[in-house]
Parts: C-alpha cells; structure tokens; sequence
C-alpha cells in the first residue's frame, strides 16, 4: 500500500496483496497459454483456474462447479437476473431494496421499461429491512429475489438467508449481491438456500477485472456472454487467467485472516466513532449498530458538505474517504441509501465513510481524529446553517 | 477525482471575506440546505450610496460553491453597485481561472446571490438609485424543476447567457433536471424555442447580406471567392475552374483539368462550388456550366 496515504476508502477498493500479486505474475509473462489449449505449455494457466476455483469454493463453503468466473461484481449481478428471468417459466416478477448497488437498481429499473415488475423494499431509519413486507410482495409470479448480503454504504447487514428461504417457498429464486460480504463474512453456502450469489476481486485485496458468480448446483441457467465454450459452457470469452489466480489467492487469503482482520478493523472503527463523536459538533453514526460489518462507519456531520471534507482532509493529511453528498455522487443528488433511510436533510449531504482493511493501522485512525474535528469546525464557520444564536 | 485550478484550491483553503455584516444594507440568500449548497451575501455601501464599501458570505456547499462565493466577494469589492451587476456567472469562473463544467451551477449561484442582496437593497433603500434588472430573458416564472426549485426565467438566463445547447449543460449551470429527470422534456422544449429563434435571427441576418450589395460589389465578391477559396480547393484535388460571366443571380462557370472530365463534375459544381457561394456570397446564386 502506497505510504504516505491515509487509505480509508476500502469499500470503494482495495490494494492488492503483495503475494496475490506474486501468484498472478506468471500468467502474465512465462505462462501466457490459453488454458483450452492442448499441449503441456497451458497446463500451469489451467491448473492455476482449478487451484483458484477450489479457493473461491473453499470460502463460500460451495463446491468448484459451483463457481463461474466473471468480469466484475456487475457482470454477475446481471448474470443472474437475466438468467432468472429466462428460465422461470415465464413469471416476470423481481423483488430486490431500495438500498442496492446501481448495478441491481439500474438494471431493474431498465427491466420495468421493458415490461417486467420490480418490487422495491423499503428500509426504516436505521438502514433495516421488513421481513413482512418481503413476505407480502413475494408471490408465484416473482422470478427472483434479489437482495444485497451487506450494504457497501452504510455496512448493515441483512437476513439474505431467511428471505432466501421466503423466495423458495414461492418458488422464487434468490440472488445476493455480497461484494462487500465476502472475505468479511463466514460463509457456508451449501447449508443455505441462496442460489445466486455475485463477488468481486477489487474488494478482497485482488485486482480488479475479476468477479465471480455463485450458482447453486441444479439451479437452471441461461448464459448472459455467450460464445465460446469456457466456464462449462456458461460464460463465453477466454479466461483472465492472471485475474483469477489473483482472486484465488485472495480468497485464501481471506480465510486466513478473516478472524483476526474481522477483530483488528473493529477496533480501528470503534476507535474512530468514539474520537469524533467525543469531538465533531452534532456527529450521527448511519446504519445499524447490531448488524453492521466490522469494516464499515458511515457517520454524518450536520451543516457542511461531504465534497468539502474530503478535498479538506486529503489536503491535510492525504486521507482518502468517500461521500454521499451530491457533489461526489455525480448526479446531484445525494446518497440513494441514506436517502431512503430518511436522514434528516441537514445532515443527508455531509456524510463521510470510512471503511478499513488489515492494511490499516491506529496511526491511520489518529491522524483522521487528528485533523477532522477542525475541518468540520472550520465548514461549520463558513456555513450559513447551524450556527449557535447569538 | 477532482480537477479544480490552483486559484479555486485558495480560494477553497483560505475563503476572503467570511461573515456577516451586522449593519448590511443588502442581503442576499440563495438555495437551501435541502438542495445541498446555499449562499448567504451581505454587501454594506459606502457613503456615496452607490459603491459597494463591505461584502461578506456564508456558503454551505462544496468546494466550489465556498471558491465561487470567496471570488465573487473580492470581484465586488469597491465596484459600484452599476458595474457589479454587469458581472456574469462566466466571470466568476474566469476569475477563478477555470471551474469544471458540471461545477457551473457554484457560480451561478453566485450571481443569484447578488441579484437577491440587490432586490434586498431596493427594498429597504427605495431612495436609493439602483440598477435596473438587466436580465434579459423573457418566459414566464413557473417552476420547471421540482427536484431543484428551478423557474422557466432562471433556465431561460442561463441559455442565454452561457450560450448552452444541450438539457445537460443546463443541468450543469443551473441544476434543472438533475434530479428525477421529469422536467427532461419541457427543458429540451425550452431550449428548441430559444435556439430556434437565434436560428431565425441568424438567417434574416445572413439574408440581408446580398440585399445590400450593389451589383457591382457582388460581382467583385463572386471573384474573390472564386479565386480565393474555390479554385484552390479544385486545384488541390488536381482540377481547377474558370469564372467565364456573371448574368444577375447566374454564375458561368468552366471546369478545367481533371475536373473537366470528372463525371462527378456536376455534383462537384452543386454540391461544392454553389454551396460555397451560397454560404459566402449570397443564397440565391445559381451556378451554370460552360462546356
């Protein structure tokens, strides 16, 4: 990780594993083989696909059938919905949030200019779903529910596995974004009912330009990139051989520290929210503190803007974290999420997330609590709002 | 990523003229904390009633909005109230060397927020002799935004003063239809309404041209043309051309080199040299081969 920054932004991406980069390097000079060729010289490039493909499996408790190897998180996202909308027997119905990543909401919402019905669950204050009213929108029309594992905003985390089992008791499937789950997680697929589930590398310490969807074994399927017969048939074009080594490497790497990486960004966060809520004026932590994932802060400060904490505290201190605020969503409108959670409007534009990996460390955390506090401070005395009557 | 000039990081960093003005004559409020960037200006007069003495602002917003507000201060500073309301959004935005262009809506802003102490001055200093309202632009004041709060009139400024022609170089100067984008329509209408009269304005314009020319002046024209920009472009494609005779409105005119035998030649002679002529001496010239 480059030095000299105060990287905070994991959620966003992550930098890549000096040994993840160490498996991918062959792939990309000795051994540049199509792993369909024939002769000795593909070997290693095949033998590394399988090696990563029982990694994948390995952490996702699933079997290496199990794993299509993809481009991104969006690839998959959209592989399995179109899929189900195949081979569902014609029911044109998809139940997914309002809280999910523009890959699932903008292609739904492409979808319902096509003709099909998409059902929007709605989340309450804290960033939390209704499990009744999933009930209550899930019928034998539905194709497929889709609902992220954690939310890449605001961190919380939701019941995918009981609203799996609710879409299979309609005869639903059941699809689940987990970019932001995987590695964090524990996950043991083969015991749940879930049977789409969409993974990205840039997320877990590999390079990006490498995902991965899991399909659950007999689930049917249609092929979203078709051509070529690779990954079994089911997603054409040849492999990105030295992306997928990475990404099985970092999924090893993952089960290796999930334990200890899980209880060192915990630390780190719930270091960060107690500093700042003892010392920013009128501070709001997002999301649900009892199902949130360990990385994730998303907190907001009230009168200021998120564009302007940023440039503030990359100039101070080259700290790099991300914003709901219009201004950094590019499109005007600040964050869908913290939108539909119905945060107060003096607060909806000044919310900073920050999300941490193993690579961060206390000094990381010290030095935001060094400079922010009178960021916030000094926004406030140049905002308009909020200011103490005189 | 950001793309901001060294002058918008200083003006962002270190803000001039932070605060309020206690005794201010005007004050000028603009957007809202719901929209996500809003500007408070206070200006104070000096003496002579005309020239601005002190200005201050408070600008919740991001960066740009806090470096257009700063600018806009030290831009009025010591103006009279006559030359700061001749300044424009676009000033703003060269002072501060340069603003992205989805950004155009800080400085915008910031004329609104002069424009509003202006109507604040006028109302507590009726005596006072102020500017007029220079706007120029006509439409009615219905909101066409409602995501942003956006009027026809504000919409209809913006085109016309920024010289836009597309919905979204107005959503970047003025917010309009950056929202839920129900509003697309009746911008895409409004813009079609002022372009196509600047369309109309262009062509009376250009149809005046050959009205005005003496008989004499147009043939001298025709010649220069040909001369000038119609023979070299035959030539560099190996022809060339000969301007035999100019009958009124009838241009005689004899292919030469490859172009004699081209047989594309007349199409070279309609959809070229005519069309030349038309675009630069007048529309109604009618070009006639000599064989």
């Amino acid at each position: 990780m480059s030095k000299d920054i105060v990287y905070v932004d994991n959620n966003a991406t992550t930098c890549i594993d000096s040994e993840v980069l160490a498996a991918m390097q062959p792939f990309l000079t000795e051994y540049y083989g199509n792993p369909s060729s024939v002769y000795p010289f593909s070997g290693p490039a095949a033998a590394a696909m399988r090696q990563a493909r029982q990694s994948i499996a390995t952490l996702l408790g699933a079997t290496p059938e199990e794993i299509i190897f993809t481009s991104c998180g969006s690839e998959s996202d959209n592989t399995a919905i179109m899929s189900a909308l195949q081979t569902q027997g014609g029911r044109r119905k998809i139940l997914t949030t309002v809280v999910e990543h523009p890959a699932i909401l903008n292609l739904c919402r492409s979808l319902q200019k096509r003709g099909y019905h998409v059902d929007y669950l709605s989340v309450d204050s804290q960033g939390r779903l209704n499990l009744d009213e999933a009930r209550s929108l899930i019928d034998e029309e539905t194709a497929i529910v889709s609902v992220m594992f954690a939310n890449n905003e605001i961190g919380n985390i939701y019941p995918v596995y009981e609203l799996a089992e609710m879409a299979h008791a309609k005869g639903a499937l059941f699809h689940t974004d987990a970019v932001q789950a995987v590695g964090k997680i524990p996950l043991n697929l083969a015991a749940t009912q879930i049977d789409f589930l969409s993974l990205s590398g840039h997320k877990l310490h590999a390079p990006k330009g490498v995902g991965a969807l899991y399909k659950k074994r007999f689930v049917p399927f249609f092929s979203w990139l078709i051509g070529g017969h690779q990954e079994h048939g089911l997603r054409a074009g040849t492999e990105n051989v030295a992306g997928i080594a990475g990404l099985g490497k970092a999924a090893e790497l993952a089960l290796r520290y999930m334990a200890s990486e899980n209880q060192q960004v915990s630390v780190l966060r719930d270091r960060l929210e107690a500093g700042l809520l003892a010392s920013c004026p009128d501070p709001k932590v997002n999301g649900d503190p009892a199902s949130r994932l360990p990385n994730t802060s998303n907190i907001c400060f009230k009168y200021v803007e998120g564009e302007a904490i940023l440039l503030r505290l990359y100039l101070a201190a080259k700290v790099c974290a991300s914003s709901g605020s219009a201004c950094t969503t590019g499109s005007l409108e600040p964050s869908h999420v913290l939108r539909a959670m119905g945060l107060d409007y003096q607060a909806l534009h000044g919310s900073i997330r920050f999300s941490f990996s193993r690579f961060n460390t206390q000094e990381d955390v010290d030095i935001i609590l060094q400079v922010l506090p009178k960021i916030i401070r000094d926004l406030r005395e140049l905002s308009p709002f909020g200011r103490a009557k005189a | 990523m950001w793309n901001y000039t060294e002058k918008v990081m200083d003006h962002f960093l270190n803000p001039r003229n932070v605060g309020e003005i206690p005794e201010a004559d005007g004050i000028g409020e603009v957007g809202n904390i719901v929209c996500g960037d809003a500007m408070k200006l206070y200006i104070k007069l000096a003496a002579d009633q005309k020239t601005i003495e002190e200005v201050r602002f408070q600008t919740f917003g991001c960066a740009s909005a806090i470096a257009s507000a700063s600018a806009l201060t030290e831009m009025l500073k010591g103006k009279t109230l006559e030359e700061a309301a001749r300044l424009t959004n676009q000033d703003i935005a060269d002072f501060l060397g340069e603003l992205p262009e989805e950004k155009m809506h800080c400085s915008v802003m910031g004329m609104e927020a002069f424009q509003s102490a202006l109507e604040s001055l006028r109302k507590k200093h009726p005596e006072y002799a102020l500017p007029g309202d220079l706007s120029s632009a006509e439409g009615e004041d219905r909101i066409v935004c409602q995501c942003f709060n956006v009027s026809e009139r504000k919409i209809r400024e913006v085109v016309l003063a920024n010289n836009l022609t597309t919905v979204e170089q107005v959503t970047h100067y003025c917010k309009a239809g950056g929202g839920c984008g129900g509003c697309i329509e009746d911008i895409e209408q409004i813009l079609a309404d002022i372009l196509g009269k600047k369309k109309e304005a262009a062509v009376k314009e250009s149809q005046t041209l050959p009205g005005n020319l003496t008989n004499l002046q147009k043939m001298r024209l025709i010649e220069e043309v040909f001369e000038q920009v119609i023979r070299p472009g035959l030539q560099a494609d190996g022809g060339d051309a000969e301007l035999v005779d100019i009958d009124g409105n009838k241009v005689q005119v004899r292919l030469k080199g490859r172009c004699a035998a081209c047989h594309a030649a007349e199409q070279t002679l309609k959809l070229w040299v005519e069309a030349k002529l038309h675009e630069m001496v007048s529309p109604s010239l009618l070009v006639e081969q000599i064989k």
